[in-house]
């Protein structure tokens, strides 16, 4: 095999993965400007929330309070080792909060709305629909990816947040009623290390995975092509790329909300 | 800007236009010229540049280089905004109709008006109503999804939301191709009553000769992205040109060789 081939092709793979970076750095652009101009759609926002708020609470919530459940429980058998049992509603709370509330909520969404949402802009793609708007006035960024990438942004946080309550309910339904802690002194000490900024940074955390799960089921079903199978493509790539960049992102936002301050 | 064309500028005129997709050249300096109030049709097999030639007139596509002027009024390097002002004297209809599942039949006849030029919801809807019953469409159709419509009525919906927004140009993609002789008999009938009815200029691109015989004044082949031979339709069977008489009679020998492979 000739070596040149070789580095041909890992060039070739580079200079893709740079141009594919830069579109979705100018779709990404594009869809912030178009976010501040109008006319704004808000039938279609209030909509897109309903659709992503909403019908994604039963499953988020429902990870939420297993999540605290086994986190609970968890904890509860490593701690008692070295005799820190009481430390379990802190490490319940604070790590829900902070961490698994909105990590994991955002991933259950990434899996539902991000591949809704470029299922259904790859099949308006590959359909003419969104030709369709455009040759109607209707320009399509504004109609459908800001609704649906406002929508994720403001969404996200007030799910996480009932997932945060549900999580530590979870939690303080084992700790009560299978470890035998006193049900008023797990709240107590749930609530004594709990501070304000756990809960907000945890929700800031949300909205920045809200709005990148919309916005790469966007990009990936905007620009999705060739049929049914694009459209399959579009979606996969779209849960893929959000689920990565949640984990990239969760680290970044840990470092400058948590970390840093 | 928006002073009225005078009467001798072409609607449309083309000139020099090119586009490829890679190494595939799709128009190759194509010239065209479409007159107020005139239906062309342009015909040519599969993959002939007919539909790319569309978007890019309608502004769907940018041209690779030449000249698109509508109404006198040079398109190609405008601003989106400009080219957005322009884009509201076309009309489409789509190859597969391209009718928003998302909303009712009557919202999407509404679409334009309601979005575009906001109309409030209820007139919209009354003048929804009436391009349904243009095109032999009742009331009772208006609610239902276009997943629960047929083929042919799709095509008549998309036609209704077409003409909805009265525009100056309208632009028939494949009209009447998927559809039983019948209907697409029915579709001719109703865009040459539509456009008729509008004044307006027509653009339509097919390879359904009967389709074309029957909506075009002027009849105009594009074949490896130029336009080959135009003439008034009643001339298409006397062109002279072997390629357009291979196409008419749809033979497979001729001077023009299908392409097997994609390239």
């Amino acid at each position: 095999m000739n070596p040149f081939h070789f580095l041909a092709s890992i060039g070739a793979v580079f200079l893709n993965g740079l141009s594919a970076a830069g579109r979705m750095a100018l779709f990404t652009l594009s869809t912030l400007s178009h976010c501040v101009r109008p006319p704004f759609y808000l039938r279609l926002l209030g909509r897109q929330m309903i659709d992503i708020g909403y019908y994604s609470l039963p499953v988020v919530g429902l990870t939420a309070l297993f999540t605290g459940m086994v986190l609970a429980l968890q904890t509860y058998t490593g701690f008692s080792s070295f005799a820190a049992e009481s430390s379990v509603p802190t490490v319940v709370v604070l790590s829900v909060t902070r961490e698994l509330g909105p990590v994991i909520g955002a991933l259950m969404v990434a899996g539902r709305i991000g591949a809704a949402i470029a299922a259904e802009l790859g099949t308006m793609r590959v359909t003419d629909q969104i030709d369709a708007l455009t040759t109607l006035s209707t320009n399509p960024f504004k109609y459908l990816v800001v609704p649906r990438v406002l929508a994720g942004t403001i969404a996200m946080p007030i799910l996480v947040f009932i997932a945060d309550i549900i999580g530590v309910f979870g939690g303080f339904l084992v700790g009560s009623y299978k470890l035998r802690f006193n049900p008023a002194a797990y709240l107590q000490h749930t609530a004594d290390f709990l501070q304000t900024n756990d809960v907000t940074a945890g929700l800031v955390k949300a909205a920045v995975f809200g709005f990148v799960i919309a916005l790469m089921g966007c990009y990936f079903g905007y620009n999705s092509k060739g049929g049914a199978q694009g459209v399959g493509a579009a979606t996969t790539y779209a849960v893929v790329s959000a689920s990565i960049l949640i984990l990239l992102l969760d680290y970044v936002l840990t470092a400058i909300l948590f970390v840093g301050r | 800007m928006n002073a009225k064309a005078p009467s001798d500028t072409p609607k449309i005129a083309v000139r020099g236009l090119k586009k490829s997709f890679g190494r595939k050249v799709v128009l190759d300096g194509l010239d065209l010229e479409i007159g107020a109030g005139e239906s062309l049709v342009v015909i040519g097999g599969s993959g002939t540049g007919k539909s790319v030639l569309a978007k890019c007139i309608i502004g769907l596509m940018q041209g690779d280089g030449g000249s698109i002027k509508i109404d006198g009024e040079e398109m190609v390097g405008r601003s989106t905004s400009e080219r957005e002002r322009v884009m509201r004297k076309f009309g489409m209809l789509f190859q597969g109709a391209a009718l928003f599942d998302s909303l009712p039949v009557w919202e999407n006849v509404a679409f334009g008006l309601i979005q575009g030029r906001n109309v409030p919801r209820d007139a919209a809807k009354q003048a929804a109503l009436k391009n349904l019953a243009q095109v032999g469409l009742g009331p009772e159709v208006g609610e239902l999804r276009p997943s629960e419509l047929s083929g042919g009525m799709q095509k008549r919906v998309a036609l209704a939301r077409a003409i909805c927004v009265e525009p100056e140009i309208i632009i028939f993609d494949e009209p009447t191709t998927g559809l039983d002789p019948i209907m697409a008999d029915v579709i001719n009938d109703l865009i040459i009553k539509c456009v008729r009815q509008l004044g307006a200029t027509a653009m339509s691109i097919t390879h359904d000769m009967v389709s074309a015989r029957k909506i075009a004044d002027r009849i105009a082949m594009i074949y490896k992205g130029k336009i080959i031979w135009s003439g008034p339709t009643a001339e298409i069977d006397h062109s002279g040109n072997a390629h357009v008489e291979q196409f008419i009679h749809g033979r497979a020998e001729g001077p023009i060789q299908m392409e097997v492979r994609a390239h």
